[in-house]
């Protein structure tokens, strides 16, 4: 149609009180693309997919979403839209088939449409079998993709995920990823939170980091690792003296560092080649590294790279888990 | 309006597999139809035979007590993950109420009839022809659908699911100063004025005088404006309060 993003948003701000949850965020979006807004708890992911989903109004600001102001056009937003949010928005007494009947008749699809189009989801997301049942009997995972499915009955141009996997173990988060993959093949723009650096890798176009209410980096996946490697090499030295200088020599390359356990971080890509490069380089006499770890960066280490300080809110992964648990 | 169609029918399967919050509105009334009728019934001298005096009572406490429930329901979605989906597909805050209003209004409409029915077997025989009926039930629906919007308004307000509970006992509470169990001269002086002038007193009274075949006076005219008000006003509150709480 046009070359008009499916999302721009233009210093948005939001306070709750005397609390500034946003404080001026830009973001454009390409059609038919998958986006993800990076950040930690309370970096305000919700406060803005609340905003560009019509469901809460920004202070300043403005945004559109296919096509439209979100504000001022706010009916013709949620026909194009759909929002599955932080936590499940299924009846837990209805079956799966009749959460999403429902879903179908609420976008005006006809009995039988909307009863084919839940058939169809049902099998699409592998809940053909379960589509009976009451969805209390359904595990976090089922849940989580009848959720989802729920917001693509109406077929939407744009669909919001607030947080898709947060809460599911690593088998179900892999099929989430795979389903969110197959959204993309329809067309539709895909917008999604998350607080996990490979969520975002494995299925965005474009990441947005965002700490206290701003979007601190944007860019691919391939440039904001440039910044901020996607591995780390932990060093354990083997004492004080050799930790000091072994800082020293790293200087600002340091990405974390712990006194206490003489261990330092430096950023890799995991190759063998570069790791060894970076052992010869560090410890040419061979007796400062006393062990060494490879891992995944984590998201304190893109928060201590994109904004110098670490992500000072709870960022591990377990605790907006339970935080779903309780409320559901 | 056809989005709360849809919500209505919602409702009903949900509360089709809440049975027990169904059976708990209805076993409460009957409950204490059969202790006031056997315990205290002996004592209480009414001018009737006690059960005919008290059913109209029990069937207006079972109305206003099942009714209530709406505000847990509505506080359950406004609480819950669903109440975005909701707006996100525009369906608006009448039709959600709508649609658990009405579906209060018919389970309370079933709960009302089966305790009519205990009624029965323990010995009420009313005196009433089909047109008084008609006119019973009609009373009993307006009743119904009253309190339940009215609930649904406090259900809005709720914080908690459990908070909103707090509605039922209210309702519970409010038959026991009118003359649904005990004539109101009876009770204390002070009391009077309340008693006679609650909305419950003329609701009791126009549905004693149909039963019974007598002259409702003034508490027909009275019983409608009442519910009539308190509906218009709760309907209109119910879109502010759903706006409120949503922005
Ligand atoms: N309705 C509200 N009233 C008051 N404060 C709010 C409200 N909604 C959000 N906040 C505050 O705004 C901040 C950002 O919240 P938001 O939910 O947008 O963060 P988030 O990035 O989605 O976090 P999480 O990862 O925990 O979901 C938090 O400090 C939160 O307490
Ligand atoms: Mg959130």
């Amino acid at each position: 149609m046009t070359d008009e993003p499916a999302i721009e948003a233009r210093g948005l701000e939001k306070s709750y009180g005397a609390v500034r949850v946003l404080e001026g965020v830009d973001l454009s979006v390409a059609r038919g693309s998958v986006f993800a807004l990076l950040g930690p708890n309370g970096a305000g992911k919700t406060t803005t997919v609340r905003i560009l989903a019509t469901l809460t109004t920004p202070d300043a600001g403005r945004a559109r979403v296919a096509g439209f102001d979100v504000v001022a056009e706010r009916r013709r937003v949620r026909r194009a839209i759909s929002l599955t949010g932080q936590y499940a928005a299924v009846d837990e007494t209805q079956t799966g088939a009749e959460n999403l009947w429902m879903m179908g008749r609420l976008t005006r699809l006809g009995r039988a449409d909307a009863r084919r189009r839940a058939q169809e989801l049902l099998e699409r997301f592998d809940l053909a079998d379960a589509g009976r049942r009451a969805v209390g009997t359904y595990s976090g995972g089922m849940r989580r993709r009848l959720d989802l499915a729920a917001g693509l009955v109406g077929r939407p141009e744009v669909i919001f995920l607030d947080e898709p996997t947060t809460g599911l173990d690593p088998r179900s988060r892999q099929a989430m990823w795979e389903v969110v993959k197959g959204l993309v093949g329809d067309g539709v723009t895909v917008f999604l939170t998350t607080q996990y650096l490979e969520e975002a890798d494995q299925l965005a176009d474009r990441i947005a980091v965002v700490d206290g209410g701003r979007v601190v980096a944007e860019g691919t996946s391939a440039q904001l690792k440039e910044r901020v490697a996607g591995q780390r090499l932990d060093l354990v030295l083997d004492g004080a003296d050799a930790f000091a200088e072994t800082a020293r020599l790293l200087g600002a390359r340091l990405v974390w560092s712990d006194a206490d356990r003489l261990t330092l971080g430096v950023a890799t890509d995991g190759s063998a080649a570069h790791i060894r490069g970076l052992l010869d380089e560090i410890d040419p006499g061979r007796r400062a590294v006393d062990r060494f770890t490879v891992r995944g960066a984590t998201l304190d280490d893109v928060f201590l790279a994109l904004t110098g300080h670490g992500a000072a809110h709870d960022t591990t992964p377990g605790t907006a888990g339970d935080k779903e648990s309780t409320r559901v | 309006m056809s989005d709360a169609i849809v919500l209505t029918g919602r409702a009903i399967r949900l509360s089709r597999r809440n049975l027990d919050a169904v059976l708990t509105a209805m076993l409460l009334p009957v409950m204490l139809m059969l202790v006031f009728v056997y315990f205290f019934g002996g004592a209480i001298d009414t001018g009737t035979e006690y059960v005919t005096y008290v059913v109209p009572g029990v069937m207006l406490l079972c109305a206003g007590f099942g009714s209530a429930n709406t505000a847990v329901t509505v506080t359950h979605d406004m609480t819950g993950g669903i109440i975005d989906r909701f707006r996100s597909l525009d369906v608006g805050g009448t039709a959600i109420v709508a649609g658990h209003v009405a579906a209060s209004v018919l389970r309370n409409a079933v709960a009302t009839a089966i305790v009519f029915g205990v009624a029965f077997l323990i010995g009420f025989r009313p005196a009433a022809g089909p047109p008084a009926w008609l006119a019973v039930a009609g009373i009993l629906l307006l009743f119904i659908l009253t309190i339940s919007w009215l609930s649904a308004c406090f259900g809005l307000i709720a914080r908690s699911p459990e908070a909103a509970g707090g509605f039922t006992f209210l309702m519970m509470f409010l038959p026991y100063p009118s003359s649904a169990f005990v004539p109101i001269d009876t009770m204390p002086g002070w009391l009077h004025g309340f008693a006679q002038h609650q909305p419950v007193t003329p609701v009791i009274e126009t549905l004693r005088a149909l039963l019974l075949d007598r002259p409702a006076g003034d508490s027909a005219w009275q019983a409608l404006v009442w519910c009539g008000a308190i509906l218009a006003v709760a309907v209109a509150l119910s879109g502010v309060l759903f706006r409120r709480r949503t922005a």
